[in-house]
């Protein structure tokens, strides 16, 4: 009954083989699918889903996954001139755990029936997408800080939710990621900190640096609601659990208080409390700049596929190494 | 603490390495390591629970990137990776018949057993 044969034959790979399944039998587990949704229970890997679920997914954990890898770049360009020991052991660690994220990403999305190598192609070649928000160039070390506090704040905003998506191994990694996304973004803030109580060049930098990050920050949330045609899907099988302008309101929300106590401005005059929303107003992001971007006119999106290309690259002779490495020693690969 | 059962459908594709070429694009980047599950004690006297997999080249170089990659933080003092080809694991669509055998038997629940309130200690 459990031998494995039959069970890998049972399991098979991906959403293709369940077509050839009887109607009734489809239909039957459809129901079963429906039901463990809405009793607010995990789907996982070897479960029957439809076919567009699992597209879903993998799109999504692809693109997060590819987000996580690429970002290690914007940032990774000032370890080398972090002003001190400390900043630049925080940074490496930061990076390194940028690199693990990718890593724990790709892990769900190999659950879903994709390979790695494929999706590492996918990115590499420009098929897939990553977060246009690592598009933006780091001009000073503050951006390093307003990084950690703005643009990893907006991801745990986003990401919350995440550990409760409906998909058990996408749900796993994000609670691994957010736990870690904390260090983040509170380095972040204390860099502002520390920036803060600096000289007036210093302050100025901050600023600046919130200038230019604010804005890709709020549209890291995607596109508004009215906008977004398939949130009402993703949101109906549990695999995002708030509107992208409801997770945007409350990024506002909770990051303005943390502007004034850092003593910084947001750059938007239409900024303020409405007591009787008991939330934030504020402006709209210019839309079309994002579409530029995502159309990959800015300068940076020829900068980091390439640096990914190289990086690759380069590291083909240690995977090679390793492979024959193992080639001499049978018995310990699988 | 109920350890993933791990997903046996990635285990059936084996090593391809025999062959797969490789190439820049490919090398090393899943299509010629195989996939090993990884499972961490977290501390003494607590079992080792499934936390993830990755790709390897052999079991040695697995455990040094499943420390690298899952116990950045003192996460746990033990790892076992083993080969996702080696594991067995039971079919979902069995998932009735196959636990059947202890569904009906509620009197292995020291809940079924009624006691008189002023029995102490039972």
């Amino acid at each position: 009954m459990v031998a494995s044969g039959q069970a890998r034959q049972a399991t098979g790979l991906a959403g293709s083989e369940r077509s050839e399944l009887p109607e009734d039998q489809e239909r039957r587990l459809s129901v079963a699918f429906e039901a463990t949704i809405a009793g607010d229970s995990r789907i996982e890997p070897r479960d029957w889903m439809p076919k567009r679920y699992r597209a879903t997914l993998i799109r999504q954990i692809a693109q997060h996954a590819h987000s996580e890898i690429i970002g290690m770049q914007p940032e990774g360009a000032w370890i080398r001139r972090a002003p001190t020991l400390r900043r630049k052991a925080i940074l490496l660690a930061k990076v390194q755990d940028e690199a693990g994220h990718g890593l724990y990403l790709y892990a769900a999305a190999e659950t879903l029936g994709v390979d790695r190598a494929e999706l590492t192609e996918k990115l590499i070649t420009g098929k897939q997408k990553y977060s246009s928000i690592f598009n933006y160039p780091t001009l000073s070390f503050a951006d390093v800080g307003v990084i950690g506090w703005l643009v990893d704040g907006a991801a745990i905003c986003n990401q919350i939710p995440l550990c409760r998506c409906s998909y058990g191994p996408y749900a796993r990694a994000m609670i691994r990621i957010c736990k870690e996304e904390s260090f983040h973004q509170r380095q972040g803030y204390e860099l502002l900190l520390a920036m803060m109580g600096g000289t007036e060049a210093q302050q100025a930098m901050v600023q600046d640096a919130v200038n230019r990050w604010w804005w890709p920050s709020l549209m890291m949330f995607g596109p508004p609601d009215a906008e977004s045609p398939n949130t009402a899907r993703s949101m109906a099988w549990r695999i995002k659990r708030h509107t992208n302008d409801e997770l945007r309101q409350r990024f506002v929300d909770m990051t303005a208080p943390q502007a004034a106590a850092l003593g910084v401005t947001l750059p938007d005059p239409q900024l303020r409390w409405n007591p009787d929303r008991q939330a934030h107003d504020y402006g709209t992001p210019n839309w079309a700049e994002l579409t530029q971007l995502i159309a990959g006119a800015d300068p940076h999106n020829t900068q980091r596929l390439p640096h990914r290309q190289a990086a690759h690259h380069n590291g083909t002779w240690v995977r090679e190494a390793a492979t024959a490495h193992a080639a001499k020693h049978p018995g310990s690969a699988p | 603490m109920t350890p993933d059962i791990p997903p046996i459908e990635r285990a059936e594709r084996g090593n391809p390495a025999a062959e797969t070429p490789l190439s820049p694009l490919n090398a090393g980047v899943g299509s010629g390591w195989g996939l090993f599950e990884v499972f961490v004690r977290g501390k003494r006297g607590l079992n080792h629970v499934h936390v993830g997999s990755l790709h390897a080249a052999d079991a040695e170089m697995a455990l040094h990137s499943a420390r690298d990659l899952y116990t950045r933080r003192n996460e746990g003092v033990s790892i076992w990776v083993v080969p996702a080809t080696a594991i067995t694991a039971s079919s979902p669509q069995e998932k009735d018949p196959f636990f059947a055998p202890s569904g009906d038997k509620i009197y292995r629940h020291p809940t079924f057993y009624a006691i008189p309130d002023n029995v102490p200690h039972l």
